[in-house]
């Protein structure tokens, strides 16, 4: 198998167990409590997808996967061996993880073949030379070979730093931010080109980044952290869909929350007329809480019950983001196709179209 | 269960996940070493002074001791209003005014620093004494026949000390004047001038109180220069505590006086020491305020201000450089053949040797403590590493004493032991050896050496060093591999600034050094004292040639700022 990975060649069949098993970790940043007890579990092949706010701690887990940070609680597990315990670790340089850095860190004063060679020392000379022109040549990169790194552009070091992350056929690759020096355009272009690239080649991988659009191009799972703790693990579907809590649906996507009290079963009241959803709330009858609405569950029609005024308008292309004001004086975000085109201070009539209702206990004070 | 290791660990292919064990860290132990060692003169010094001999305690303070403070604190004074004068107009001047020759005047005004202040001292004696070239052309035109026919300044005075001192030491102040003026916001100046302030009034309301700190670090830095003076002093028979210490020491042969009056310049050197801090501290508020750059509106100068500016600025260069290498000059030139002598070439090989060996030294235990501090960081580290780069500010005669004690105390207690045991004497093992010498000029120069590796060090990113551990290299061969190749040039600039340093120093030398061995230093002060000031000429200019190099690559930061002020700020806007 013509494979970057050495993974699925010896003992992938033979052991279903996880590559990377994160138990109960906490770690301190200074005085701080950076992380508190966290948990994830990656499998061969996966590609996971740590997201948050800056200061949540998600690169903090990150160095401490890959054993430039020491862990108060827990323990760190690669291929069922622990890397890390509370007063102990396994050093970097022993671990066999591949990193990229947001700042691509490639070495100023070594060129791309140098680079690329960094990692391979324990191979002969031919080796070597084999080994980065296949890496070279995958990455698509042979012809700057002999290159420095300040001739290349943003997206040229960014597979540079790629392939010597690579070449050393890491068990796990991890990816410290690793498209916020792109520009937006490129940015976009990598992350599917490197999700394809992980993979086809069937690489484990775990990425932090706080671009949801980052986490979603490359994350089979992607974990929501907040105040050093994953607030929830899930597909990016699931995260966008089915946030667990109001911080998850907050920082994900677009949207407002409607108060309203539970007034059936499956019934919520709100000010904006009564909503069903498709399964049980369990939640007593009379209970405060408020429901996600997202801009595409608001819908554009003349029919509409819901009367409101254009306050704000954001061309997208094909649709327009309008932030609203009802006639009872709650704000929502609509997305309306292109073609349902109105200004600033137009009255609209829209209707809410939600079949899965997301919920969340709400305070009644506010 | 934190060490317990899960199934599989024999079918394991990669042999290299081993066990978790304890992060022994040799780094950061190491590094604490180093630091305690640089700390130990220092507190050689305190335990000393205040260790059984009291009696000398009060004897010193019923004599002598007084009168080396008073000295010591005018000297200082003197000193400190000679330096702020000069530093400040003509840091002002270069900064703010435009006027012909303004560009090369911005670096001619280093030269002195090139100078050590015995030097200097030396060569203006030669100029300015009786038997002197001055006093002679005076008598010739004036037909005065001896000393009692006029009046003429003795040079070999407190005033002179301090006028030499001045004029080597106003560089500091001027340094540090000049980029704080350049620094300064225009915006807040030129809102002072439409608010009705002329140049003068912006000048003492507006510039002046904003680089007020960095003007006080100037200051102090060259205070510290001062209290380290040996050499002018003995030579002008003006008696401060370093004066003093080396004649209760060397002259009462009494160390623990000595250490005595250590332990009350350490009382100076910790004021100057805060003020230098404090002064830093106040410096950061500011050069945040006035981050932009725009280019300074000018004053342009023309007539007889420009004249006047021209003149400001060619004094301290003519008379803290051009004069005195041009006296030494004409000296070297009349001494040639009864300086340039077989020894002499001995003691030039014992000052590049020492030297290169002490920069070699300072370097390399600084790039280790930086880099431990890198790698593992530390509220101990950090404060060791900042006690242990306290010498600097340390007068050389200070650590003299401190090193010569417990250096002493050691051998003597080998000493004592090989008698008794094996009845055989080991002599002086670490007292009296160029090791002595070597251990003093690391620990006062191990602060420039720090400076500059760790600033060249932050300028690596963090994950260079995280990219390479996980390509599958040790700390150690990060450093070596990956660190080394980029900080090489402030390296390179380190060890020529301590070198020169080390060249350039005279008290510790004088006291710790081997019987009969001599470095250019100790040799121009030896045949200076004996006042053969023609034969000390050639090694005088010497020093001076070497002390250029550093200046060399000051002056060309100094012309650089403006350029890379200007080119950051075409990339911000």
């Amino acid at each position: 198998m013509n494979s970057i990975s050495a993974l699925g060649t010896d003992d992938a069949l033979a052991t279903p167990r996880p590559l990377l098993e994160v138990r109960g970790i906490s770690c301190n940043y200074g005085l701080e409590r950076a992380v508190f007890d966290l948990s994830l579990t990656v499998h061969r092949g996966e590609q996971v997808c740590l997201l948050g706010p800056s200061g949540c701690g998600k690169t903090t887990v990150l160095r401490a996967i890959a054993g430039f940070h020491s862990v108060l609680t827990g323990g760190i597990f690669i291929n069922d061996l622990q890397v890390s315990a509370p007063g102990a670790m396994v050093p970097p340089e022993a671990r066999r993880v591949g990193m990229v850095f947001q700042d691509h860190a490639l070495f100023p004063h070594l060129s791309v073949r140098q680079n690329v060679a960094s990692g391979l020392r324990s191979l002969s000379a031919g080796e070597q030379k084999t080994a980065v022109d296949d890496m070279l040549d995958r990455m698509d990169i042979s012809r700057h070979a002999e290159k420095y790194p300040h001739e290349l552009s943003g997206g040229q070091q960014q597979r540079v730093a790629l392939a010597r992350a690579l070449a050393p056929k890491p068990l796990l690759l991890l990816m410290d931010e690793p498209f916020s020096n792109l520009d937006q355009e490129l940015r976009e272009h990598m992350g599917q080109e490197v999700s394809d690239l992980l993979k086809e080649n069937d690489i484990t991988c775990v990425m932090v980044t706080h671009d949801q659009n980052d986490a979603f191009a490359l994350g089979d799972h992607v974990g929501v952290m907040a105040d050093g703790a994953i607030v929830q693990w899930d597909t990016p579907y699931n995260l966008y869909h089915q946030p667990r809590t109001h911080f998850v649906a907050d920082f994900i996507g677009n949207g407002i929350f409607l108060p309203g009290t539970v007034s059936g079963p499956i019934r919520v009241a709100t000010a904006l007329g009564e909503l069903e959803s498709d399964e049980a709330l369990d939640r007593p009858v009379e209970s405060p809480i408020e429901v996600l609405l997202r801009p595409d569950d608001v819908v554009h029609d003349p029919e509409g019950p819901i009367r409101a005024t254009v306050r704000r308008r954001a061309f997208k292309g094909a649709e327009i983001m309008y932030t609203l004001r009802t006639t009872q004086g709650i704000t929502l975000l609509a997305l309306f196709p292109s073609h349902a085109n109105y200004e600033i201070g137009d009255e609209v009539s829209v209707r809410l179209a939600v079949d899965h209702l997301v919920v969340f206990d709400r305070d009644p004070e506010d | 269960m934190a060490s317990v290791i899960s199934t599989g660990q024999g079918e394991n292919p990669h042999e290299h996940l081993r066990r978790p064990r304890r992060a022994l860290n040799w780094w950061t132990g190491g590094a604490i070493l180093l630091a305690a060692l640089a700390v130990m003169p220092v507190a050689a010094v305190l335990v000393f002074a205040f260790g059984d001999s009291g009696d000398i305690w009060t004897h010193l303070v019923k004599t002598s001791l007084f009168g080396y403070v008073k000295t010591t604190l005018w000297l200082m004074l003197g000193v400190g209003v000679s330096v702020l004068v000069t530093g400040v107009s003509t840091a002002w001047v270069v900064t703010m005014c435009r006027f012909p020759g303004r560009k090369v005047f911005e670096w001619l005004l280093l030269l002195p620093l090139a100078m050590p202040a015995y030097v200097i001292a030396y060569a203006y004696t030669d100029l300015l004494e009786f038997a002197g070239p001055v006093q002679g052309l005076l008598r010739t035109i004036f037909g005065w026949q001896t000393a009692r026919d006029y009046f003429f300044p003795e040079i070999r005075s407190l005033g002179g000390a301090i006028m030499m001192m001045g004029l080597v030491l106003y560089p500091y102040v001027y340094l540090l004047a000049r980029s704080a003026f350049l620094e300064q916001s225009v915006n807040v100046l030129e809102a002072s001038r439409t608010l009705g302030r002329g140049p003068w009034r912006t000048f003492s309301s507006v510039s002046l109180p904003a680089a007020r700190p960095a003007i006080a670090i100037g200051a102090s830095l060259a205070l510290m220069e001062t209290l380290n003076d040996y050499g002018t002093v003995d030579f002008f028979a003006v008696y401060t505590m370093t004066a003093g210490l080396v004649d209760v020491w060397l002259g009462m042969g009494s160390l623990a006086g000595g250490a005595q009056i250590a332990t009350t310049m350490l009382v100076f050197v910790v004021l100057l020491i805060m003020l230098e801090r404090m002064s830093r501290r106040h410096q950061k508020l500011y050069q945040q305020a006035g981050s932009r750059y725009k280019p300074l509106p000018a004053y342009r100068l023309r007539g007889a201000k420009a004249l006047a500016a021209v003149t400001a600025c060619a004094l301290p260069v003519l008379a803290g450089f051009v004069i005195p290498v041009a006296v030494l000059g004409r000296l070297t030139l009349i001494y040639f053949d009864r300086a340039w002598t077989p020894e002499f070439q001995v003691y030039v090989f014992n000052s590049v040797a020492l030297s290169a060996a002490a920069a070699a030294i300072a370097l390399t235990i600084a790039l280790f403590v930086a880099y431990s501090r890198r790698l593992h960081g530390g509220k101990l580290l950090a404060f060791g590493t900042r006690v242990a780069t306290l010498g600097y500010a340390v007068p050389g005669a200070v650590l003299a004493v401190g090193i010569l004690v417990p250096f002493a105390a050691f051998d003597n207690a080998v000493d004592a032991l090989l008698r008794q045991t094996l009845g055989i004497s080991s002599g002086l093992l670490l007292s009296g050896t160029v090791g002595a010498v070597l251990f003093a000029y690391v620990v006062r120069f191990l602060a420039i050496a720090m400076g500059q590796v760790e600033s060249s060090l932050e300028k690596v990113s963090p994950s260079m060093d995280m990219a390479a551990r996980t390509l599958g290299y040790r700390a150690g061969q990060t450093l070596v591999r990956y660190h080394l190749p980029l900080i090489r040039g402030g390296m390179l600039t380190a060890a020529m600034i301590v070198f020169v340093d080390c060249m350039k120093e005279l008290p510790a030398t004088l006291l710790l050094r081997p019987f009969n061995f001599d470095t250019l230093a100790t040799h121009v002060y030896e045949f200076a004292s004996d006042e053969m000031l023609g034969e000390a000429s050639l090694g005088s200019l010497t020093i001076v040639g070497v002390g250029l190099i550093p200046v060399v690559l000051l002056s060309r930061m100094v012309s650089r700022t403006r350029q890379t002020l200007g080119e950051s700020a075409g990339q911000t806007q």
